[in-house]
């Protein structure tokens, strides 16, 4: 019997719609609580405590906007191109959330028994799909702003339209160089060249590898990225001063949040991608056993803190709540010492904790930066990203083939 | 089976976006309807195991041309276009033309046994290097010269759009 | 990392020199013109006539080592020099016309010189194809810049009708060509020439003739197109007429030479198994282009236009040497294309000087008189029309015996005969501006051209010195022509 789930666990088809399962249900939600951290960290950076409202630390807040948003009316405006004003966000969305098929967290797994790689499928163009997948991302926002029939929608289609063609182009050459390095369009191949450790502790991350550390193109992809995903300081297809909200202007209930998440499926990618192609991965900064017992530390260190802070309560609930908190982190951090769940949840976490800095980044960057002009935007592509990256990309090709 | 299955969904992607793309009035539509019509091919060429063609198609026809089409699409003014006489006005003629064409062509396939072969055969997956190292191999080595001249291509095409669309002193 | 790869050797590169030379000249010119600012564009002319005399040295010293070059892309034989050199021959007369033209129409500029030696660029690749990719690349690098070439006065209604007209009509024409050549890859799996030709004629192999039939019709479509033979010759009038005048100086003689050249190399290597098959289908296009040219012609009244029309006709004479489908018939092919050059391009000089600044409408009863008040212009046109009828001791003379006589060597005697008949009908409106020139009395508005400059001045002695030469001693040029006309196969 036993065997028999296994062999049914272990077949091909029924071990994808799993997988998928897993990191749908992973994706979806982080998202939504995405959403929550980047109010909460704006606030504070703001001097705001944010959301507190519904359930502790408005923990709860997603599930509350989830449910608002769902329940809204439906409005469709009578001036419409009603075929692509309902297409539209679907497009976004969709080519969003297809991204996250190709893109591994971690290296293949042992699962009773069952082998399998911790992503749901391996293609061999991989980064070339994320590209092609970008490249269809732009109609979602396109056809939003045309099929809206409305000035402040129309310009905000037209400029993300602009922007987004601009910014692939240094992100393209970007993202060309560390492939040289790696000598494969696979990302799983890509993350797994980077592992092991230069003079015993330098880790091989493409920022570091010699003979060509590609720092500068991290930087540029980096921001090519915030200009991909029309996040600040490249918002200008939805510049509340000037647009209203530009191409999703005339949306509302369901289909307003079908945009809001590609945006932020959006940026889980771009984080996701450059961990894979400039961090390194799932490999760990340090080696490897002082390397195992840091997610544990953090993890430790993270649940005094709320325990410590629960003692001293600075506000109401926080005595129940912190405390609570703090142990579920101990016990997480415990389990990273299980060797039989180690080889699952080491990689698992460096790849997050990696993607997490870049999403921190994100925000950080939001709520630091004005908006550019129009006009500085397109000139900084083309001027400044578009030469450079194309000069980098002719530096570290002759360094790769000088030195390799 | 499912390849068959498949070839058929893509070629009539294919065809239909291309017959929609040059039958629809409003400009939008007709180039939206390329874009499907662009999707088929890449799906070809996805189902003929040229991975690389089908991304690069869609990279760069679909993501890059395509979007600068509707660019230039929402900035003109298309009510004004979409009310004025359209002085392509033989459709008849073209239609007439364009069967008796296709006509002439399949019976010309026909005769030459080309009709009679099984529909999409799958190209043999690539052995040994990838189908993208192949590809490059070639590129690189024996066609290396339509590759360099075909830059000198695009440059010309570069001065002499810049040169249409700069303004006069 | 790469296994078992031999860069090109050096010799491979000194066999591309001249379009390696016309790109960097093209590219350096663009570049000059930014870098020295407006106030220096006088120098624009010399410097793109000095890159192309270079290039036409590097022509020749590709020439001195023939050979194929880059994995038999191209071949640079003695056909390929031929041709080589007679489009940067008549790059450097069409660059000597245009300077004094640009000046007067206000529109120098290093575009222009630049998109001239882009499209020499793609016609010296035509004139070395030996791989249908490369036909294709090197069609398209000719034809875009000679599109942009011909609207190159934006301001300028006829030149925008122009423009567009060829360039919607050029693309649709060449799409032919790359269909043709999706299919021959599909029946034959090569797109080298020789190895088509293997392919074509091995009894190996499996193919059906009908569907490379087709395939060879289609890129008929392709290159009759360029060449402005019939039934695809409509638009050449309208263009050579709105173009430019420098510029259809230029269009009538080097691209519709290389066009003609890469025509004859892949008819008479890859489908000359086929012969049967396309041999009666150019003769009717042959006959037809002919006639449509020659009679059309006759009825204009505006000089360009007319040239315009002779410049079909002339093509269709070519045709008749391509229908003959014999070394004699493509060596009198080359022949008749560089007596036709010089001709045309003189032809062309004095009417870009006469029709003055705006292009101002030039019938043919404006030219009356011309005769007495530029006594030595009106001769030499005089001279280049002759030329053009093909009266003895001139190269247009040699240039239709050689066509015909390769045509009744081929049994075509029936085209020989509709082509005489054509050329004799041609003379009557040759003649007829002759006759304008110096038997009628001048009107009040002739005359106005003025002085002629220097450019135009030097062009015109090269044409007259070229059709001379080619007519008084024509065995020099026909001998390298006939040594080189056997293409390999």
């Amino acid at each position: 019997m036993n065997v028999d789930l296994i062999s049914i666990l272990g077949n091909f088809y029924v071990l994808t719609l799993i997988k998928l399962g897993l990191v749908a249900g992973v994706l979806l939600t982080a998202l939504a609580y995405l959403q929550w951290i980047e109010r909460k960290v704006i606030a504070h950076i703001q001097l705001r405590v944010g959301p507190t409202r519904v359930g502790p630390h408005g923990l709860l807040q997603p599930l509350a906007d989830t449910i608002k948003l769902l329940t809204k009316e439906d409005l469709m405006p009578s001036h419409v191109n009603k075929f692509f004003y309902v297409l539209a966000p679907m497009v976004a969305v969709f080519f969003a959330l297809s991204a996250i098929a190709v893109i591994p967290f971690g290296p293949k797994i042992n699962v009773f028994g069952i082998e399998t790689y911790m992503q749901l499928s391996d293609l061999n163009i991989g980064i070339l799909f994320l590209l092609a997948l970008s490249g269809m991302g732009v109609y979602g926002i396109a056809l939003a702003g045309w099929s809206s029939n409305n000035k402040y929608s129309l310009i905000g289609g037209l400029r993300s339209s602009a922007q987004m063609i601009s910014y692939e182009l240094p992100m393209a050459l970007a993202i060309a160089s560390p492939l040289l390095l790696a000598g494969s369009l696979s990302l799983r191949e890509i993350a797994e060249s980077q592992a092991g450790f230069m003079l015993g502790f330098i880790p091989r991350w493409s920022i570091f590898q010699m003979p060509a550390p590609q720092l500068m193109a991290f930087v540029l992809f980096m921001i090519a990225g915030f200009a991909e995903t029309n996040r600040i300081p490249f918002d200008l297809p939805e510049a509340e001063n000037e647009l209203v909200a530009g191409f999703h202007t005339e949306y509302s209930s369901m289909k307003f949040a079908s945009f809001f998440m590609a945006e932020y499926a959006n940026m889980v990618t771009i984080c996701c991608l450059a961990t894979l192609l400039f961090l390194g991965g799932w490999y760990p900064i340090v080696p490897s056993p002082v390397a195992d017992y840091i997610p544990t530390l953090v993890h430790l260190a993270g649940g005094g803190m709320l325990i410590f802070h629960g003692l001293q309560p600075a506000r109401k609930w926080d005595k129940y709540t912190m405390p609570v908190f703090g142990v579920a982190f101990l016990a997480v951090g415990l389990l990273f010492l299980v060797p039989f769940l180690q080889p699952i949840l080491l990689p698992l976490f460096w790849f997050i904790s990696k993607v997490g800095i870049l999403l921190f980044l994100f925000i950080w960057v939001r709520a630091t930066l004005p908006r550019f002009r129009y006009d500085q935007l397109m000139h900084f592509a083309w001027a400044f990203m578009f030469p450079v990256s194309v000069v980098h990309l002719f530096v570290t090709a002759f360094l790769v083939a000088l030195l390799k | 089976m499912l390849d068959t299955i498949f070839f058929y969904v893509f070629a009539l992607l294919t065809i239909g976006g291309a017959i929609a793309t040059i039958t629809r009035r409003s400009a939008m539509h007709s180039a939206l309807s390329l874009i499907v019509s662009l999707l088929g091919v890449a799906g070809l060429y996805l189902l003929q195991k040229a991975e690389f063609l089908f991304a690069v198609q869609i990279v760069l026809y679909i993501g890059g041309i395509m979007v600068l089409f509707l660019f230039v699409i929402m900035l003109v003014n298309l009510d004004q276009a979409a009310k004025e006489r359209q002085f392509n006005r033989q459709w008849l003629l073209g239609l007439v033309a364009s069967v008796l064409v296709g006509a002439q062509m399949v019976w010309m396939l026909n005769s030459a046994g080309v009709l009679s072969l099984p529909a999409a055969v799958p190209a043999p997956a690539a052995t040994g290097p990838g189908n993208i190292e192949a590809l490059a191999d070639l590129l690189f080595r024996e066609y290396l010269l339509p590759f360099e001249v075909a830059s000198l291509l695009l440059l010309v095409a570069i001065v002499g759009s810049v040169m249409m669309a700069k303004k006069t002193s | 990392m790469l296994v078992n790869f031999t860069p090109p050797s050096a010799s491979e590169y000194i066999r591309v020199l001249p379009e390696i030379l016309l790109t960097v000249g093209g590219t350096i010119l663009m570049i000059a013109e930014g870098l020295a600012g407006e106030r220096h564009r006088r120098g624009l002319a010399p410097m793109a006539l000095a890159f192309l005399l270079l290039a036409l040295g590097g022509a020749v010293v590709a020439g001195m080592d023939p050979g194929p070059a880059f994995n038999n892309m191209l071949t640079v034989d003695g056909y390929a020099t031929f041709f080589r050199l007679l489009v940067l021959i008549v790059g450097i007369l069409s660059v000597l016309i245009s300077g004094s033209y640009l000046t007067r129409e206000n529109a120098d500029s290093a575009d222009y010189y630049a998109l001239i030696l882009f499209s020499l660029c793609g016609q010296s690749i035509l004139a070395s194809a030996n791989e249908l990719i490369m036909v294709f690349i090197g069609l398209e690098i000719s034809s875009i810049a000679t599109y942009v070439l011909a609207g190159f006065l934006r301001n300028d209604k006829r030149n925008n009708e122009a423009a567009i007209k060829y360039f919607l009509l050029g693309s649709f024409a060449t799409a032919f060509l790359l269909y043709g050549v999706g299919w021959i890859y599909g029946v034959t799996g090569t797109t080298n020439l020789q190895e088509i030709h293997r392919f074509l004629t091995s009894s190996e192999s499996v193919y059906s003739p009908l569907l490379v039939s087709a395939c060879a019709a289609m890129m008929f479509v392709g290159f009759a197109f360029k060449v402005s033979a019939a039934p695809f010759q409509g638009w050449a009038p309208d263009v050579y007429q709105g173009a430019p005048a420098p510029v259809s100086a230029f269009m009538t003689a080097a691209p519709k030479a290389a066009a003609f050249a890469v025509f004859l190399r892949v008819y008479s290597i890859a489908f000359s198994g086929l012969t049967e098959r396309w041999q009666p289908i150019l003769w009717v296009s042959a006959m037809a282009t002919m006639v449509i040219g020659n009679f059309a012609a006759l009825r204009q009244d505006n000089i360009k236009r007319m040239l315009a029309y002779s410049s079909v006709a002339h093509a269709g004479y070519v045709m008749v040497a391509v229908v003959a489908h014999s070394e004699a018939g493509v060596a009198a092919a080359m022949f008749y294309l560089a007596s036709y050059a010089f001709m045309n391009l003189g032809a062309f000089a004095i009417v870009t000087h006469y029709v003055g600044k705006g292009e101002r409408y030039v019938g043919i009863d404006d030219m009356a008189g011309y005769a007495r008040q530029q006594p030595l212009i009106a001769a030499l046109f005089t001279w280049f029309l002759l030329s053009l009828i093909g009266v003895p001791l001139t190269g247009g003379f040699f240039g239709k015996f050689y066509v015909f006589k390769s045509a009744i060597d081929s049994n075509l005697i029936w085209l020989t005969v509709l082509g005489l008949l054509n050329s004799a009908v041609a003379a009557y409106y040759y003649l007829r501006i002759i006759v304008v020139m110096y038997f009628h009395e001048p009107t009040n508005e002739t005359g106005a051209a003025g002085p002629v400059p220097a450019g135009v001045r030097l062009a015109l002695i090269g044409s007259a010195i070229g059709v001379f030469v080619l007519g008084v001693m024509p065995s020099a040029v026909l001998e390298f022509a006939n040594r080189s006309a056997m293409l390999s196969r």
